[in-house]
């Protein structure tokens, strides 16, 4: 009996709890601004775009501003289900730009980011003074014995970041006949405090790195020089990557932005800003320094960078 | 033809011991070995031409979202689930901090009285403390739509299978699959059908949960006694009445240990389903793990682990409470209903607040505090100064025995080795589960993936090996001395209360990303359940027996290993079967902290637009080998499926 009424009133009080939240959010939600979904992928130049977009967003144009912690190809995915209106730092995947760009055309190129992006292996400057041969990839395999962890056995281990990242590494390794085997370190920050701690105790590494990352600043690693680039030697003609690569990483010219075909419809003054929005690679090191070194909110680090250069950032505002 | 090949054996074993079959086997699979060993049987590429097919397969899916009849299938559900969450989101919202601290300590006091309405307002706090109150709403409400689509689903199919017996040999096997398959393996495919975002989080989640509601309603429902339902016909109740009225009320409190359970699995799920854009407390810890942060990961790890043991408390004493038998002990004088209603009152004052005064809707900054600072001193200092000792004994597992077994059994021909397993399955289990274990690995084999799935079987059998050593020396400690039991017990009860992603944290301090890591990681996860089974075998031996043997003179080790440990053996063999099963799920989240093979190709492929063929691939091969290892484990009886892992 006495459960009987307990769950009547539970169930009244549920209710009548439900019912007031509705009217509420019927009053408050109507939203007088839209909110714009940022996808963050996991490196911190990434967040650093993302985190001054968001703010500039939030604070010059009124827009609610949600951040996404995604992966860059997952990211993708996301201007299909409405889930991501922006992906602030893209680094080519032309297999995706043609299926949601061109075929499903729920996304749009946003522009450059004026930024351009470099792909390599890399070691610490410690090693590149003590073996300076070791700089030209034929002479990698002589070294190969140096680079052995628990990880990878019986070869020289090569060190990769995020296992979402863009690599072509083990086919890189392959092409080029390579005695060494792909170790994830599983993320950017993993992959960067390697690099530290073989630079202070003198240890060796080598490993995949990019540009632009603040921490070449602090550490200023140097790129070992695969075969040049030329065009067909990394992907096929229908944009497959190859099984057996024999080349460098291409250049990336011009990082770009994708927004989502509907930002565009429902909120285009804030597709027109982040078109806008370019900047140069040492805006985005001041700013991701401060994420990482200074522990700084991304947009409290976006906010410390747009009171420096207010007038970088005015041009991106658009007219009205 | 079972039944004669069972007699065949159990003939074969009369004349020679289990145990001189194990090293006869042992010997001719060395013997073989030297002779045909070689390169590695099967090396591994990313472009096996079952992943290519599977990569043009999602394409073709994709281009073809936007046909009228894959958005109705798949659309309607994605935008009923994705209001249900932003509705339920909303509301916790907007009743604000103060109703939902008052609302859970009342809950907490109705279910379980003073302490447990402390322990839970507390618990609530705290999250909004840490500084995590806006998440942990997020992720109560992704939480409370994942529970309650199981429910709708799950009870319904519950009954059915309790009723039916064809159903319930149809859903069975299903839901064996369903707990057993790795949850990464299927984030990749779901997002394919479902886009990214909380649609397809909730049904990732309910994917792994659902089972536990289906299986343990229709336990509750098939367990109302024979009588009982006798008398009911008897009295002239159809079918429905039967239910509505007899089955189910007496199956409440089986119900509500289901939700429980379904609560408790959807919980786990917090931290993967980040991955695909789910909200909450998982994003923040998928954002400390990409960091390294792991002060960011401490902080976000305890929102997890309160948030779960409030709500493993109060559903917990919710089940017992509905249990008729405690019910009738502790019936409460009149006083309770007063005591109800001004709850309810205060709960609704709360809400009130909570509406009116739009402060109440976020929690206050000014009193926040932070692990962030001293964790991470701590780590440093870890990583500086004892880097040495964990490092070593890394160094030491992985060149000592990681790697010289993974070469064996990666250069060892596929024949013999799909033999070998074979051969322990019969010895262990039986022909049909030998058969059973023989196919799974073969199609393994036929999918290309045999290097990466034996490097996962090492990594598998190194981390069992060591839990189930460490578990059983812990498990008879416990049953031996009550006091060491009762100081492990509680701790044994926080360990299985906590998200398996937790486990990451530690391990992933102390060695960096590595094979060792995952091992690591999956061992701690594994332990607490193989101490248990432990533990409660060896209890479970009939004190006439030990009198008996006693009296005949044992030493306390004889004891233990004549007359204890074998007769507590199918306990045993469940935790070894448990232990293999829990350390196999485990392997697959290391491949995110450098757990490489099986586990890394399902995280590649959830994440590379290049790999989702071949990450699927391996999703499955972890099935087949979750599969041929519990069908290995289980004994000659055969186990029945345990209700809720």
């Amino acid at each position: 009996m006495r459960v009987t009424t307990r769950s009547r009133a539970l169930a009244v009080s549920a209710v009548l709890g439900l019912a007031l939240t509705a009217c509420s959010s019927g009053g408050g939600g109507g939203g007088t601004s839209e909110t714009v979904d940022i996808a963050v992928n996991p490196w911190v130049g990434y967040e650093a775009n993302a985190g001054v977009v968001g703010y500039l967003l939030k604070s010059q144009l009124n827009f609610k501003v949600e951040y996404k912690e995604l992966t860059e190809q997952v990211s993708w995915e996301g201007f299909e289900s409405g889930a991501v209106d922006a992906i602030v730092e893209n680094w080519g995947h032309q297999d995706l730009a043609k299926t949601y760009i061109d075929d499903k055309k729920v996304a749009i190129d946003a522009g450059s980011t004026g930024v351009d992006g470099i792909i390599g292996w890399y070691v610490p400057p410690w090693m590149a003074q003590k073996y300076p041969d070791i700089t030209d990839w034929n002479n990698l395999n002589k070294y190969a014995e140096m680079f052995k962890t628990s990880e990878s056995g019986d070869k020289g281990q090569l060190l990769d970041g995020d296992p979402s990242f863009v690599t072509e590494d083990e086919g890189i390794i392959k092409g080029l006949k390579l005695n060494y085997k792909v170790v994830y370190a599983g993320s950017e920050a993993a992959l960067i405090e390697a690099f530290r701690k073989a630079e202070q105790n003198k240890t060796p590494v080598i490993g995949y790195f990019y540009s632009p990352q603040w921490f070449l600043n602090e550490v200023p690693l140097v790129k070992v020089n695969l075969p040049p680039w030329k065009e067909g030697c990394d992907y096929d003609a229908s944009g497959n990557l190859l099984p057996e690569i024999t080349c460098d990483y291409a250049p990336y010219k011009d990082l770009n932005k994708i927004i989502s075909k509907n930002l565009q419809d429902k909120a285009p003054k804030a597709a027109q800003f982040i078109k806008n929005f370019k900047w140069s690679a040492a805006d985005q090191n001041e700013v991701a320094n401060s994420i990482t070194n200074d522990k700084m909110k991304r947009e409290d680090a976006a906010k410390k960078w747009a009171d420096a250069h207010q007038d970088t950032w005015k041009a991106w505002i658009p007219a009205s | 033809m079972t039944a004669a090949a069972m007699t065949l054996r159990a003939r074969a074993v009369e004349v020679m011991p289990r145990r001189a079959w194990f090293a006869a086997l042992l010997v001719i699979a060395a013997v073989l070995y030297v002779l045909f060993q070689g390169t590695i049987a099967q090396p591994r590429t990313d472009d096996k031409p079952l992943f290519l097919w599977l990569n043009d397969v999602r394409d073709t899916i994709r281009d073809n979202r936007d046909n009228p009849i894959f958005a109705i299938v798949f659309g309607i559900p994605r935008v009923v689930i994705d209001t249900l969450v932003a509705a339920l989101t909303s509301a916790l919202q907007a009743i604000g901090w103060p109703a939902l601290v008052v609302g859970a300590g009342g809950i907490g006091f109705i279910v379980g009285g003073r302490r447990l309405a402390i322990g839970a307002a507390l618990g609530l706090l705290a999250i909004g403390v840490l500084g995590l109150w806006e998440s942990g709403v997020e992720t109560l409400a992704a939480i409370a739509a994942a529970v309650t689509i199981s429910f709708l689903i799950g009870v319904p199919l519950g009954i059915l299978s309790a009723r039916n017996r064809r159903a319930r040999s149809i859903i069975t096997p299903i839901l064996d699959v369903m707990q057993i398959m790795p949850t990464f393996a299927y984030l990749a495919p779901f997002v394919l059908f479902f886009g990214i975002g909380p649609a397809s989080a909730a049904i990732v989640t309910l994917i792994y949960a659902m089972p536990a509601a289906i299986r343990i309603t229709s336990y509750g429902i098939r367990s109302v006694p024979a009588n009982t339902i006798e008398a009911g016909r008897s009295l002239g109740a159809t079918d429905g009445q039967l239910l509505s009225k007899v089955q189910l009320p007496v199956a409440r409190p089986a119900i509500a240990l289901a939700l429980n359970q379904t609560i408790m699995l959807a919980v786990s799920m917090i931290v993967i389903t980040a991955l695909i854009d789910a909200p909450g407390l998982g994003q923040d810890t998928l954002r400390a793990l990409i960091r390294n942060d792991v002060g960011a990961m401490f902080d976000a790890g305890i929102a997890i682990v309160i948030l779960a043991i409030v709500l493993d408390r109060l559903t917990e004493k919710a089940s017992e409470r509905l249990d008729p038998r405690r019910r009738a002990l502790d019936a409460r004088p009149e006083t309770g209903r007063r005591v109800w209603q001004g709850l309810a009152a205060l709960i609704v004052a709360a809400v009130v607040v909570g509406l009116v005064v739009p402060a109440a809707q976020a929690f206050p900054d000014a009193i926040t505090f932070s692990f962030r600072g001293p964790v991470n001193a701590f780590v440093d200092w870890l990583r500086s100064d004892v880097s040495w000792l964990s490092g070593g004994l890394k160094n030491v597992v992985s060149n000592g025995i990681l790697n010289p077994v993974q070469a064996v059994f990666t250069q060892s021909p596929f024949w013999l080795t799909v033999g070998v397993i074979a051969g322990i399955a019969l010895l262990v289990s039986g022909p049909r589960q030998a058969i059973i274990a023989a196919i799974a690995f073969l199609l393994i084999f036929a999918m290309g993936l045999w290097q990466d799935a034996m490097e996962t079987l090492v990594q598998v059998l190194v981390a069992t090996v060591i839990a189930f050593a460490l578990g059983l020396a812990l498990g008879i400690l416990s049953a031996r001395s009550d006091r060491f039991s009762r100081v492990l017990r509680p701790l044994l009860d926080i360990a299985q209360t906590m998200p398996s992603f937790v486990y990451l944290l530690p391990a992933f301090v102390l060695f960096d990303p590595s094979r060792f890591t995952a091992i690591f990681a999956a061992i701690v996860f594994a332990l607490p359940p193989v101490i248990r089974l432990v533990e409660v075998g060896i209890r479970a031996v009939p004190t006439t027996i030990i009198e008996a043997a006693t009296s005949s003179g044992s030493t306390g080790g004889q004891l233990l290993t004549k007359v204890q440990l074998p007769v507590a053996g199918p306990a045993l063999q469940l935790a070894a079967n448990q232990a293999v099963i829990l350390v196999l799920s485990m392997v697959v989240v290391g491949g995110l902290v450098g757990g490489q093979a099986l586990g890394y190709d399902v995280v590649a492929g959830f994440s590379q637009n290049r790999l989702f063929g071949m990450g699927l691939a391996a999703g499955i091969a972890l099935v087949l080998m979750g599969v041929a290892l519990d069908r290995m484990t289980q004994g000659a009886a055969g186990r029945p499926s345990p209700i809720a892992r």
